[in-house]
């Protein structure tokens, strides 16, 4: 009976193990690094200051329901993808990516320009987008999104379809399939998409300070304030708040890990 | 009764040509055909997963060519069973009697009476990863019954299936079929499954069906 390769001390399990250990290596030393630069009281201080327990808040609140919206999208457009078949599908799976491969700044600039069309503006002005904590979330969105997108494509791909026409023969109407069938055994591939669009959102600088700006206490989350605690010098700040991108995004994997496999 | 036209379909250079053939009433009908012969592409126009372009299909007196597949009173069983992951087997019965919107206790007495039929009753609250290749497609058989089907559409039911499982599963859907008094359409390409169950035999080929000899 056939099992997994087991790696025998040779050449090219060597340079595979060293490779590895060497990628592995520097981000450990990254990380421990910014970790021990600054005092442990020198860091609870920083993230007890006021603007930057804001900016968690925030960016908590902001992630959270960014990952909602992003998942709210992705099932019906994965499925789509996945599932159906139709003229300019390539083009159309093509474009949904632009926001992943666009520098996030231009997403950012695209976003403000948009707003500063007749149609941006009348949106606006009903729901102020540009430089409040929607916008965040929208800068946000746009990319958390098409990752969503991504794994849920991916999962309705990895599931057959042939229960969802077991069901339809059964009496089940297209939609009702979809409920009591895909949508329970996509549950790992949702959990999954909902994670991956939160992390990306945690960790997204660039488009929310082109769109909704840096100011404190307003639409200042975690990325920003590194930036801003930078700028004028406070390194211990940036670091405490690093450390803390850095833990929350540790547990999103780990969780993603743990209950994946539970799901 | 199965009837079809003058059915035609194509993808790409693969094409069904004016396929024309019936199973009466009650018979147990068997379609041969080398794989990837499209037995299972006629099977699924038969259930109305896919629309064929040109010809048309009765079930029982009813014309059924546009029919939904769960408008044309057929109970179909996928290769693989395809049964659905986070239902258990009690749940998967009582899918089709849950859309047909049957009372609680008809639908409980149901899925009781078919579970015990198909020799599942011991298996009712598991999952579909807990059970063997041959559980599954007793499972399968038992959720397509649970419709009340007029006529079952078998795909290659037993392929799966170890030599006892093998034949134990061939007793049981011939003695399901002699019970429930249905029309069969079984797609095989065991010769010796076919002969074993075959009140008539079609044989699938270069996009035509004709009937052979048992």
């Amino acid at each position: 009976m056939k099992g997994p390769v087991q790696p025998r001390l040779e050449g090219w399990w060597l340079t595979c193990g060293g490779m590895t250990t060497a990628s592995l290596a520097l981000i450990q030393a990254m990380l421990a690094a910014t970790a021990v630069h600054s005092s442990p009281h020198e860091l609870w201080a920083a993230l007890m200051k006021r603007e930057i327990r804001y900016a968690i808040g925030l960016s908590l609140a902001t992630c959270t329901t960014t990952s909602l919206l992003a998942l709210l999208l992705a099932v019906p457009v994965g499925f789509l993808l996945s599932r159906a078949r139709f003229a300019g599908r390539a083009w159309l799976d093509a474009a949904l990516d632009i926001p992943i491969v666009l520098p996030p700044m231009v997403v950012g600039l695209c976003l403000l320009i948009l707003f500063q069309t007749r149609v941006g503006r009348a949106v606006d002005h009903v729901l102020p987008f540009t430089y409040t904590v929607a916008g965040v979330v929208l800068a946000q969105f746009v990319i958390g999104a098409s990752f969503a997108v991504r794994t849920m494509r991916g999962t309705f791909d990895n599931l057959s379809s042939r229960p969802e026409e077991v069901a339809l023969t059964l009496g089940s109407t297209r939609a009702q399939a979809f409920w009591l069938v895909t949508l329970p055994a996509a549950r790992r591939g949702m959990f999954a998409a909902a994670s991956i669009a939160w992390a990306r959102s945690l960790g997204e600088f660039g488009p929310v300070l082109v769109f909704a700006g840096a100011t404190r206490m307003k639409t200042e989350v975690l990325p920003t304030t590194v930036w801003l605690e930078l700028s004028v010098g406070n390194l211990e700040a940036a670091i405490a708040v690093s450390l803390l991108l850095v833990m929350l995004a540790m547990l999103v994997l780990v969780g993603v890990k743990l209950t994946g496999e539970q799901l | 009764m199965i009837r079809l036209h003058n059915i035609c379909w194509h993808a790409g250079a693969f094409r069904l040509q004016d396929v024309s053939f019936s199973v009466p009433v009650g018979a147990y009908g068997v379609l041969m055909g080398r794989t990837g012969c499209g037995k299972t592409t006629l099977l699924e126009i038969l259930c109305g997963l896919r629309r064929p372009s040109a010809g048309r299909i009765w079930i029982g007196q009813r014309e059924v060519t546009a029919a939904a597949p769960g408008q044309r009173g057929i109970g179909y069983v996928p290769q693989d069973g395809a049964l659905f992951p986070t239902l258990t087997v009690r749940e998967q019965i009582a899918f089709a009697p849950r859309r047909q919107k049957l009372p609680a206790s008809a639908r409980n007495e149901l899925v009781r009476a078919l579970a015990a039929a198909t020799g599942v009753i011991h298996l009712l609250d598991r999952l579909p990863a807990n059970l063997s290749g041959g559980e599954r497609q007793r499972v399968a058989l038992a959720r397509a019954l649970a419709a009340r089907p007029a006529v079952l559409l078998l795909d290659e039911p037993l392929a799966a299936l170890d030599e006892a499982m093998h034949a134990e599963m061939m007793a049981l859907l011939r003695s399901t079929q002699q019970q429930y008094g249905l029309t069969v359409l079984h797609v095989t390409h065991h010769r010796q499954e076919a002969a074993a169950l075959a009140d008539c035999l079609l044989r699938l080929e270069h996009g035509t069906v004709t009937a052979s000899a048992l």
